[in-house]
Formats: structure tokens, sequence, C-alpha cells
């Protein structure tokens, strides 16, 4: 049995493909599913919720996997903003890069981008992983209450603004960190984890190049000195 | 001869004023609380109804048959909401309310056949399973958001803002960060949570459209989406939520309620929502979509006149929070447990108020058990007890509803209009659009 299947979008609606990726798809078979003629279409692969290979061959729009579940979604081209917003598991990759928001509120799973991802990249991120190859724009990790951005490039203005509990990894230059955001020392663990994460995504870098920022947590309480007796 | 005490107090530096300013020296913090706004504002109180006389046929009291049913999102969705009735419970989240009464709001809206909404926090397993229609929110905080609940839902609201505070986030104290609440939001217990007031993944009104139509494609096109808005610039926000896509345009007056909010957005902000809902009306007039995308009004709804009121000036149903928590036992002197009334006067004064004054949602120390996370005050409202109160407001405000459209002579309340009304105000005239009693005069109509 063939575990290959095609659909050319432009032939076909982004509706159709995601009803078949929904619901025929699970249970089918088949295992890596190819989008041709991506077109800079949004919404791609949105809600998947199975154990499968997809790869869209080509440039794609806003919203490209989002929500993802269990599979592996490759973008063989660059993608608009939030792709792989809201990612639950599996992973999202990009070969090349990414608009605005890339891995936004995402709660589990991989996320790589292989080129530069804009700005917010991981704004409000939960638990997932962001691996950037190149670099990321302002307010990267906007808000970002759990999980690891690593960023091979540099970073732009107000890295981190408003960090809860994530960890950012920059290789390179951070143009200015954001509000209770701040460098700290990398520690064995975090060399482990950056190592960890550069192999599953694939990135040649060392993981001694980087460094640490993390939330000072002057901001969990809007007022430390009220005692929260608000 | 002993002198005369002046007692000419200022209208501009009045004691409000100068208590507000000392408190402000004192502690050098603006004043946070919950509910909504108390000053006064021109309301639904200020129309009243032409009912039938000699030009107009009534219906018989409350036997002849009025019908209520309401349904939502007929635009997009394979699956619109159908209600029993044109009353909502708007989104209140886990977190700000205990699970007891996320439960009791479910399971009255079932008994009446209508919605509930969840909230900032995602939804809960009592909830979904207690609630036939539910309705789930995307908040810019994203908390708990996931596609599996997102797929449970029977509809889901795109929170742009709400009346209380638009464009102002949010905040949840630490107080109420349980450790269920914690990892239901992925943060730290006991922190002062803050909810983003921008969305994540999009800005403005063309992302908002593909954002809508992302969600559209994860949930197969079956159920709508509202789009919620704070009352500001009503007439352009509502055409833009049209235009992104909505099947539900949700607007929130500025007596909205919250669970905690920063007093000067709870006065200051926004707009009523009598003046409000005509103006979300023309815009969907402009547009050419009445009848195709429904509105949903709310912001101090408390009464089946008020229903009635909105209903005739256009909208299709009301979402109603504080009314529902005064139905619940907000703001009441006792308590129910263990089979008796407990007084609770003495837990309001520990909070600084009194019954009927208290605004301490933030606080999570309800004297209540309705706006805690704390377990021995959550007691203090079973999900039994809340469902049968709220069953009752309910029904009371349909039956309310059903009485004043059938006085008017209407055999379904969404056949009232905006000339059964009229004001008893210049300034409630102008906002809702409808003449001045014993007039026929409409301020700023030609
Ligand atoms: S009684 Fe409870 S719900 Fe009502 S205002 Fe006070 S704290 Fe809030």
């Amino acid at each position: 049995m063939d575990t290959v299947k095609q659909f050319d979008l432009a032939r076909l609606r982004v509706r159709d493909l995601n009803q078949y990726l929904h619901h025929e798809l699970p249970g089918s078979g088949i295992e890596r599913v190819e989008i041709l003629n991506p077109d800079g279409n949004h919404s791609i692969a949105v809600g998947l919720d199975c154990d499968v290979a997809v790869d869209i061959l080509g440039h794609a729009g806003y919203f490209i996997a989002g929500m993802n579940k269990l599979a592996a979604v490759t973008v063989h081209g660059n993608v608009g903003w939030s792709v792989a917003e809201n990612i639950m598991s599996g992973s999202v990759r990009v070969k090349g890069h990414a608009s605005e928001s890339a891995g936004a509120s995402g709660h589990g799973g991989l996320v790589v981008i292989e080129g530069d991802a804009s700005s917010r990249c991981g704004i409000s991120m939960k638990g997932c992983d962001i691996v950037v190859g190149g670099s990321v724009g302002h307010f990267s990790a906007f808000m970002a209450q759990a999980g690891t951005l690593v960023v091979c490039g540099d970073a732009g203005p107000n890295l981190g603004d408003s960090l809860y509990e994530a960890t950012i990894y920059v290789r390179g230059r951070i143009h200015s960190l954001g509000a209770d955001a701040r460098e700290e020392e990398m520690q064995s663990a975090d060399l482990e984890r950056v190592s960890g994460l550069l192999a599953a995504s694939g990135i040649d870098c060392d993981s001694r190049e980087f460094k640490r920022v993390a939330s000072a947590r002057s901001l969990y309480h809007w007022n430390a000195e009220a005692h929260q007796e608000y | 001869m002993t002198k005369p005490i002046h007692r000419e107090e200022s209208a501009s530096l009045d004691r409000r004023a100068m208590r507000y300013i000392r408190e402000a020296a004192e502690c050098g913090l603006y004043e946070i609380r919950g509910m909504g706004a108390k000053r006064a504002v021109p309301s639904f109180d200020d129309l009243v109804f032409l009912t039938a006389s000699a030009s107009r046929y009534p219906l018989e009291g409350y036997r002849e048959k009025c019908i209520s049913r309401t349904v939502l999102g007929t635009r997009y969705a394979k699956k619109p909401v159908v209600l029993e009735i044109p009353i909502t419970i708007a989104g209140m989240s886990f977190g700000s309310l205990s699970a007891n009464v996320k439960e009791a709001l479910g399971r009255a809206a079932t008994e009446v056949g209508t919605s509930t909404t969840t909230g900032d926090g995602g939804m809960t397993p009592e909830e979904r399973q207690s609630s036939k229609t539910l309705v789930y929110q995307c908040l810019p905080s994203r908390y708990g958001f996931n596609p599996d609940d997102l797929r449970k839902a029977d509809a889901i609201e795109m929170v742009i803002g709400q009346g209380a505070k638009p464009g102002g986030g949010g905040m949840l104290l630490g107080q109420k960060v349980s450790p269920r609440v914690a990892k239901m939001r992925t943060l730290p217990e006991g922190i002062d949570q803050r909810s983003a007031c921008r969305h994540p993944d999009w800005t403005g009104p063309d992302d908002l459209k593909i954002k809508l139509e992302e969600l559209r494609e994860i949930t197969d096109w079956q159920v709508p989406i509202y789009v919620k808005l704070g009352a500001t610039r009503v007439r352009e926000d509502v055409k833009l939520a049209v235009k992104a896509g909505a099947d539900v345009v949700v607007i929130d007056g500025m007596q909205g309620g919250t669970a905690a909010t920063q007093q000067v957005f709870i006065e200051n902000t926004g707009i009523p929502t009598l003046a409000a809902l005509p103006l979300a009306m023309e815009a969907l007039e402009d547009m050419n979509v009445v009848g195709e995308v429904q509105l949903i009004i709310s912001g101090g709804i408390r009464t089946g006149a008020d229903v009635a009121k909105a209903l005739a000036l256009g909208a299709d149903a009301v979402s109603i929070g504080q009314g529902v928590l005064v139905a619940l036992g907000c703001n009441h002197d006792s308590y129910f447990e263990n089979g008796r009334d407990v007084d609770a006067t003495q837990d309001y004064a520990k909070l600084g108020t009194a019954p009927g004054f208290c605004h301490h949602c933030h606080t999570g120390q309800c004297p209540v058990g309705i706006t805690t996370q704390d377990s021995i005050l959550e007691r203090r409202l079973t999900p039994e007890v809340g469902a049968r109160r709220l069953k009752n407001y309910l029904q009371v405000l349909n039956m309310e509803l059903t009485t004043l459209a059938r006085a008017c002579g209407k055999s379904n309340v969404h056949h009232l209009e905006r000339e059964d009304l009229v004001a008893l105000t210049v300034e409630a005239a102008a906002m809702a659009r409808v003449p001045l009693a014993g007039t026929s005069w409409i301020p700023g109509k030609l």
C-alpha cells in the first residue's frame, strides 16, 4: 500500500485538505502527506491530531500547523505569521524564515525555524521548545510562561519582556532585554538543555556559546510591598 | 452666640474625591476591585414600553404563546446555537469563580435551555459536563486554551475586550492562583497573574479575519464564532468584526462587571450599554447583515425589562454576569450551609465592607463563597443551591420578558421593536434613538 498521499492546493481548497487530515487520514495507513502549491495559503494543516509527517512544499501563509498535536509538519519555504501557534505536541519545522509570533502560546512540542524569525517569536509560550537557526525580532518571548527559546543568531529589542518561567538562550548579540528579563550564568543543566535541543533540531552550534536569559521575577506581584492586600 | 459651622461641600472636591485622594496619598497604589461601574449613567431604566391599547392588540398575560427561542450563529456555522431563551450567561473564569459556581452556572443554564461561557483560564471538566451549550472563550492570555476543548465547544468567543476594562487586559491576584488554577494557566502558584491586553498571534482586523478562519478550519466550520468587544468605538469595531467574519457580535457596555480591575478603568472607560446598542445596530444595518450576524448585548442587564428593552432596540440576545452572581447570593447577608442560613456580615466586615456594598471579588475572600478558590469558603455555595437560585432568576427574567412582549402584542420576543419604546430623559432618547416620552422628538435626528 502507498503510504504517501499528495494534495495539490492549486486544485483543492485548504478546507478540503484540513477535513481530510482531521477525518480520513487517522487510521488510514498514510504516513506522509505532501502538500503541493501552498502558494501562501493560510491555515494549512491546522488542528492535526495524529502521528503523521506533513510536508508543505513551498511558501505558506499565516497560522500554518496551528494547534498541532502529534504530527511532524515541515514547511519547505517561508511562512507568514503565527506558525505553530498553540502547538501542543509533535513538531513543526520551517526550512526558510518565519514572520511574526512563531510558536505563539505553544504548550508543548518542538518548533524549529531554520532561518530567521520576526518579532514576538515565542510570545506567551506555555511549555513548547523553539529553536531558531537565525535571529529573532523585537519582543520575542514576551510574557513567555514556560518552555525554551533557543536563538542561534541575534535577538532584537526587549527580549523576554514580562517573562515568567520560560528560559531563553541566545548565541549572538542581544539588542536589549525587556522588563524583568535578566541575563544569568549558564549552568551545566543549561548546556545540556541547549545541546539536546540543538541536536533535536539538527542545528550545528556549540551550546557553550549561548547566554541564558530568565525572569528576575520582580513583576510577579504588581506591588511586592503591598503584602498582597490590595 | 456660637459661630455657625460652615458645611458647604465642594461639588468638585466632594467627600468622595477627598477620600480617594487621601487613600492614594496613604498607600501609593491605585484601587483594584471587582464588579462594574457604580456611577449613574443613562440606562434601560430610562426607557418605558408603549404597550398595547386601542391602536395595538395585546396578547393574553402569561397564557398565550410567546416564543423566546433564539438562534445564534447562522452566518457560517454548520451547527448554530439554539437556545430556549435569549438570556445567556457571560464568560467568567474558573479562578475568578469557584469550581462549584462554574458547575452551578452550567446546570442552571442547561435547565432553562441557555448557554454558559468559559473565561480566562480555560474550560473545566465540571462546566463542560454540566453545560449543554458551552461557549469557549479565546482570550489574549490563552491560558488553558487547547484544541481538545476547542473541539468540545458549542461556540467560540474571540474576546477582544470587555466593558469594564476595554483595552485593559486583566488580573487574577495571587490569593486566587491556587494549585489547580496555576496548573490550568501554566503559572507559578500565588503570583499576581496578568492577562494580556493584546492577542499573541494577531493584531489588526485583517489578521483577525485570518485567525477566525484558522479556528473555523480547526473545528471544521461546525460551530459559530462570536467576537466580543468592550463598548468604545462601537460602530467601527462592529463593522470590523463583521468584516472579519464574526457570526455573532457581543457588545459589553461600561456597566459590565469584572473580577479584578483598576477602579480607574471601571468608572472611566467605555460607553453605557444603552448608547452602545443602537450604534452596534447601525453598524449591522450599514453592513446589511441584520439577521445574518446576530448581536448579543451585555453590561448591566438585571431584569426582564432590561432584556425586553435590549431586544426591542435590536439585540438578538443578552448576556449577564453580575446579575447572575447576585442571584447566586453575591452581596447577600448570609449563606446557606449544612441546612441553615449562616450570617456572613462579620466576613464582609473583615474585608472592610458590608452586604450590599461589596465589590471585593479580587480578594478571593468572598463571604458567600462565589469568587473564591479557598476550600472552606467555597463550601458556602454548593452547585445544587447555586443552580436552583440561578434557574429561578433566569426563569423570572424570561417570564418578565414574555409578559412585556405579549403586552406589546408580540407572539415572539424577537418581534419587539424600537417603536415600542420611548425615553424618560433627553439623554436616553438621544442614546437609544427613541422619542422622548410625550413627544416625537429624538435628539440628534432631523
Ligand atoms: S459578595 Fe462575593 S461575589 Fe459579591 S462582590 Fe463580594 S466578593 Fe464579589
